[in-house]
């Protein structure tokens, strides 16, 4: 994560009603019995950057979907440059000079870039001249933005940053004079990211408007003029950012005040459980994501890996875990190497006591389609019953048993498990992973989607486990998670330990300067502003599994 | 969307999908100018009315049973099988060659040997898909159409180069002995007269409870309904894709290869051509229309024993409608219970808007 | 062998992969487009069957070809409509469509024309007949050349001309043309085609009309050009021999038309060598030449002869993500 001066932005702000790019009025949108929107109102000023903020499921995406017309409201009315359009559709939008990059990129893989920036803009059913026309217009583009990239590269050869580039390209290539921009650092690497602030401060200087989707706080204090906070499906607040605060916008964003501090006592390492040397993984297209990565996990004691998302924490996970190959490398448990190889390597790794909460419950760790109960066996179904058969009185009970203890509801073991609440999902798969008494437990991602009260529950079980004397590998992005529950922090970039740290003394910037492969006493210091209450900052969790907010 | 009451989901849904299949059948043969109301009465007569009847609709039953049950349980596992046409051809070569080789030894030691050989021929057949898909990413789909036609060629030579006896004209494999013959039930029961229903329909009622018990009461059944429902839950959870898939349509080989007991040992006694005659296709129906669960397939699987037998009384008794009509019925449910299968859930979710089982 | 054998074989070769490039192009702009066509095999019959009873009844092969196309277009209507509009799962409404042809083509053929399911043997103008390309004649006695251009390139039917004819401008259809370059987006990524403005659903269905012609030509060709009238399953698995064919062409137009003129080959081979002894080998059964397309296409399938790679989207219906 980079921070960026917020000093930058001197716009004024209060401008009439003309200088409005874009107004929303009355916005309500349903999904379901679900109040996606509920009657949100929203000015945005033109050249400026506007960012708004709000926590997974606040509604955010929705309603710049309905902006961008991939959705239509149920009732409101928006106003571009002063007069109330109904935004049918993305066409529509398009060319009232609104554009829209999408988290996930709307790209054709096999496509060139040229190709995926005319798609869906092409001037006559021929495509020759439409070709050697945007050929030009991006050569333009890329000297007006700084938006350089090879118009016959093809897509899946492109890295995510220069994929964005071609999301940008697009819009700007249809004329867009609104920009909006979905979570677009989520996928960037810090330098990325800090080439997309660029690009946008570029874009408001030459007039166009940007709207920034983010759940990042630092992003919105470093490049916004304005920023507007929704939860819960409603536009709680409007704010001049540089009259604002990272700790009043989480405050607005969360409802009420949230410190994130787990309660526990100094940790009790024992001998060593899980041991891992020169581990190295690739990941599905060969490309080596874990590089010769060493460390130990100690009885007693919880191991934070921090990181970036996409630095090898996935492949790390997997790996350990037996779902993923190892190129090379030794994983002891106990001292006694795991066999992993082969694609039933994680039922090795669960006989030999390592225990698994993967990072995406519902890609992983849950088959939503099955019952609670079936649920709360999975991968550990070989114990319940002797020879073929499967006991599943005994296995009713055992989800009744975690249903109780962890307070899973509703407490229903027959109801699908898709039926529940994110966080309640996490729980069911909880509970199976450290009701069994594993000797180690890995976990990914635990409160990834997961709503704030269920957040303290999974911590505090965390820390149980380790006061139970067993060792935990935690792997998470978000930092604070990984501050406060760790007893010792590893820093993974590009795929190796660059650091270790202690969480009692670590300092904030010296690790985010890790994360981001800068090491401390390098030269390349990016500038930072003093950590204004970080605790709070970063705590949202992450966008991707969007769906099983309540 | 909320979720519909369990009654209807699993009832009332299939049901009318089914209803709605009959009803366009009926408007057919009413376009045709024949009487549907009529059709049907002759059909249930023809399938139920008198004793050989009854025993043809066992007969069919039985075939259906076991070809419904082979698209079920790869269905289980997310595998589209297709094959069982092929699978159960080629299981006849392994009826037919214990048969040969024990001939005039007794059914009852035959009998279980004819089950194992021509269970093995038909699962390795079917292994052959499963392991390109597993290891090498083939399509299930394509490969077991693929693997039909050339079990259709390969048994083609072999019947007619190989197994036929010097001195036959018909294209068929030397006869079984009556001694080594599946007996026809008719020798027990007076009441099927010359039908073909032999024994193996028992076997059949079996494998109905063999695979419930499978996929709802074993670890197996567990683990392929987790690799079905999820494959990245099922490797994370330490099951092996490829494994579970190459033994699922081992199995679903060895299932489809029960048709050749029943018509290679049982009522043909001996190999002919193309024995299979659309059994193994009329299987994907039977699965869909009961929704891959035992229970549904026995009743579909009798339902289309009824049509297949009512259709051959139907052609005796109303010339203008063709046995074909049948096919045309098993399409017609095939697109109504599988790909159409969710056309009726919007309006029945509205219908029964219960709060029960909607997002917490 | 000499020329004359070779220009045989060839001509025959041309006359049965006519059927298999139809198909496999039709296939071909429906897959590109995301939609898997494993009911080829039941369009072709369909269209053949309409095409064969349309031309019985009113003597014109023209309103047959009408016919023909007719019935592809019904039954691809009642594939979009389950795999589009319901996103239901478009193999099983394949599969649904083959047996509703095998099943109505001879169900309504016994009800109209009785004669066990054939249709009446067609002649003259029910027909569509050999044209004599200008010069033929003259040129039929120079040798060679003149041998082959009588025999392999003129005296084909107006259908024959035309599938070759569909092979280049597939082709430029595909990748010189915008409604191309959505094709294979909407195939590929219909997400991105959906943000664009462009609508997913028309797109698709314009794909499967253009599908219907091709096939529904294809079919009508069976009947009433290649045959004079229709016979029972007269499609015989040539629609799942083209979808193989689709496969082995890695989805391209111009490999699809030399995969299809190998099918077509190894089918005019098989005729020719029955009972011939060749040395060393003996005798090759019928059966193993019948049997080499699927064996190709499985190894190929199998990845040990290259890859292929189907359109990403393909066989998933869209739905709008919440």
């Amino acid at each position: 994560m980079t921070s960026l001066n917020p000093s930058a932005q001197q716009r004024p702000s209060g401008a009439a009603a003309s200088d409005l790019a874009i107004e929303l009025v009355g916005i309500n949108k349903h999904f379901g019995p679900v109040h996606a929107n509920r009657d949100i109102h929203l000015q945005i000023k033109r050249g400026t950057v506007h960012g708004i903020v709000g926590e997974n499921g606040a509604g955010k995406s929705t309603l710049m979907s309905i902006l961008y017309g991939f959705y239509t409201a149920e009732s409101g009315e928006i106003r571009v440059n002063g007069t109330p359009q109904a935004i049918t559709d993305s066409r529509h939008a398009l060319k009232l000079g609104i554009g829209m990059v999408h988290q996930h990129f709307m790209l054709v893989d096999n496509f060139t870039v040229l190709e995926n920036v005319v798609l869906g803009a092409e001037d006559s059913s021929l495509l020759a001249p439409t070709l050697t026309k945007a050929r030009a217009q991006l050569k333009r583009l890329a000297t007006d933005y700084g938006l350089t990239v090879d118009p016959d590269a093809v897509i899946e050869n492109l890295s995510v940053g220069q994929q964005q580039r071609v999301e940008i390209l697009k819009a700007l290539y249809r004329g867009a004079e609104t920009l909006i921009l979905d979570e677009p650092t989520g996928v960037l690497t810090p330098n990325e990211a800090d080439q997309l602030f660029e690009v946008i401060r570029t874009l408001r200087d030459e007039g166009k408007t940007v709207i920034l989707i983010t759940h990042k706080l630092r992003e919105i204090m470093a490049i916004t003029d304005e920023v507007s906070v929704m939860r819960q499906g409603a536009m709680v607040k409007t704010l001049e950012t540089k009259s604002t605060s990272p700790g009043e916008l989480a405050e607005l964003m969360v409802g009420r005040r949230v410190l994130l501090r787990v309660e526990k006592g100094p940790a009790n390492p024992g001998k060593i459980m899980l041991d891992v040397e020169n581990l190295v993984v690739t990941d599905d297209f060969k490309v080596e994501r874990v590089k010769n990565v060493s460390f130990s996990v100690r009885a007693g004691e919880i191991v934070g890996i921090a990181g970036v998302a996409g630095n090898g924490q996935s492949e790390l996970l997997e790996s350990i875990s037996g779902m993923r190959d190892q190129q090379s490398g030794v994983v002891r448990l106990n001292g006694v190497p795991l066999s992993l190889e082969g694609d039933d390597g994680a039922s090795r790794a669960r006989a030999a006591g390592l225990a698994h909460v993967p990072e995406d419950r519902l890609r992983m760790g849950l088959i939503t389609n099955f019952s609670e109960w079936e649920n709360s066996i999975l991968g550990y179904e070989g114990k319940y019953g002797k020879g073929l058969g499967l006991d599943i009185a005994a296995a009713r009970e055992a989800a009744d048993a975690y249903i109780k203890k962890f307070d899973i509801r509703p407490p229903n073991k027959d109801l699908k498990t898709a039926n529940f609440s994110g966080g309640n999902q996490q729980k069911i798969v909880l509970a199976r992973e450290m009701e069994r008494n594993p000797d180690v437990l890995i976990v990914g991602q635990p409160t990834r989607g997961v709503d704030i009260g269920a957040i303290e529950f999974i911590h505090n079980q965390i820390i149980k486990m380790r006061d139970a004397g067993k060792a935990i590998l935690l792997v998470s992005v978000e930092l604070d998670e990984i501050r406060s529950l760790s007893d010792r922090i590893l820093v993974l970039f590009d795929g190796q330990i660059v650091g270790e740290a202690d969480p009692a003394t670590a300092d904030e910037t010296e690790l985010g300067l890790l994360m981001t492969g800068s090491h401390p006493s390098g030269d390349k210091l990016p500038p930072h502003e003093t950590p204004v209450q970080q605790t709070l900052v970063e705590m949202s969790p992450k966008n991707n599994t969007g769906r099983d907010t309540n | 969307m909320r979720a519909l009451p369990r009654w209807v989901d699993i009832l009332l849904l299939p049901v009318l999908n089914v209803v709605l299949a009959f009803l366009v059948g009926g408007l057919i043969v009413l376009a045709v100018g024949q009487n549907p109301l009529q059709a049907v009465g002759i059909m249930l007569y023809g399938a139920f009315g008198y004793g050989s009847g009854f025993g043809y609709t066992l007969y069919y039953t039985t075939d259906f049973i076991f070809a419904g049950l082979a698209v079920s349980l790869a269905y289980h596992a997310g595998l589209f099988n297709i094959g069982p046409e092929g699978q159960a051809y080629i299981g006849g070569l392994g009826v037919i060659l214990i048969g040969l080789a024990l001939n005039g030894v007794s059914w009852m030691f035959v009998f279980p040997l004819m089950i194992i050989c021509g269970a093995a021929f038909g699962a390795a057949w079917a292994f052959v898909p499963g392991y390109l898909q597993a290891k090498r990413g083939s399509h299930i789909v394509i490969t077991t159409i693929l693997f039909n036609f050339i079990a259709a060629s390969l048994m083609s030579f072999l019947i007619t180069r190989v197994l036929k006896p010097a001195g036959v004209n018909s294209d068929e494999s030397a006869p079984l002995d009556a001694l080594t013959r599946v007996p026809q039930l008719r020798s027990f029961i007076e009441l099927f007269k010359n039908s073909p229903v032999n024994i193996t329909f028992f076997l059949a009622i079996a494998a109905l409870g063999f695979v419930y018990w499978l996929i709802w009461h074993t670890k197996f059944g567990y683990r392929v309904r987790a690799l079905g429902h999820n494959p990245t839950a099922a490797n994370y959870a330490g099951i092996s894709n490829q494994k579970m898939i190459m033994i699922v349509m081992a199995m679903a080989g060895a299932l489809a290869a029960m048709v050749a007991v029943n018509n290679v040992g049982g009522v043909q006694g001996r190999l002919i051509l193309n024995f299979v005659n659309g059994a193994g296709f009329v299987g994907i129906a039977v699965a869909f229309m009961g929704r891959a669960h035992p229970v549904g397939v026995g009743l579909s699987a009798l339902l289309f024993g009824v049509l297949y037998q009512g259709g051959q009384e139907l052609a005796f008794q109303m010339p203008g409608i063709t046995r074909e009509m049948i096919v045309t019925l098993q399409a017609l449910v095939i697109l109504f219970t599988g790909a159409m299968g969710d056309m009726l859930r919007a309006p029945l979710a509205r219908l029964f808007s219960a709060p029960a089982g909607g997002k917490q | 062998m000499n020329l004359v054998d070779i220009t045989l074989i060839l001509d025959s070769t041309v006359r049965l992969a006519i059927p298999l490039i139809l198909a496999c192009l039709a296939g071909l702009f429906s897959e590109r487009a995301g939609i898997v066509d494993i009911g080829l095999e039941g369009k072709l019959l369909a269209s053949a069957f309409a095409a064969a009873a349309m031309s019985a009844v009113t003597g014109s092969a023209w309103a047959g070809l009408c016919a023909g196309i007719g019935a592809a277009f019904l039954f691809s209507a009642i594939h979009g409509l389950a795999s589009i509009n319901l996103k239901g799962n478009q193999t099983i409404s394949g599969v649904a469509l083959n047996f509703l042809a095998a099943g109505l083509t001879t169900f309504l053929g016994q009800s109209w024309f009785k004669r066990g399911g054939y249709t009446p043997q067609l002649s003259g103008d029910q027909r569509f007949s050999p044209i004599t390309l200008p010069f033929a004649n003259e040129l039929k006695e120079v040798p060679v050349i003149g041998q082959i251009y009588w025999e392999l390139i003129s005296g084909h039917n107006i259908i024959t001309y035309f599938a070759f004819l569909a092979v280049p401008i597939t082709a430029w259809v595909l990748f010189r043309t915008r409604f191309g370059l959505r094709l294979r987006a909407v195939g590929e990524n219909p997400k991105a085609i959906d943000t664009a403005g462009i609508s997913v659903t028309a797109l698709r269905y314009q794909a499967l009309i253009i599908t219907a012609v091709l096939v529904g030509i294809g079919g009508t060709y069976l009947s009433i050009a290649q045959s004079a009238g229709f016979n029972n399953n007269m499609s015989a698995g040539r629609g799942y021999i083209a979808l193989a064919a689709l496969i082995f062409a890695k989805w391209r137009p111009g490999p699809a038309l030399l995969v299809c003129l190998m099918f077509g080959f190894l089918d005019a081979v098989q005729l020719r060598i029955q009972g011939v002894q060749f040395p060393i080998v003996g005798e090759v059964p019928v059966q193993f030449i019948q049997m080499l397309p699927y064996i190709l296409t499985v190894i190929l399938l199998a990845g040990f002869i290259g890859r292929a790679i189907a359109p990403k989207a393909s066989g998933i219906p869209y739905t709008k993500e919440r």
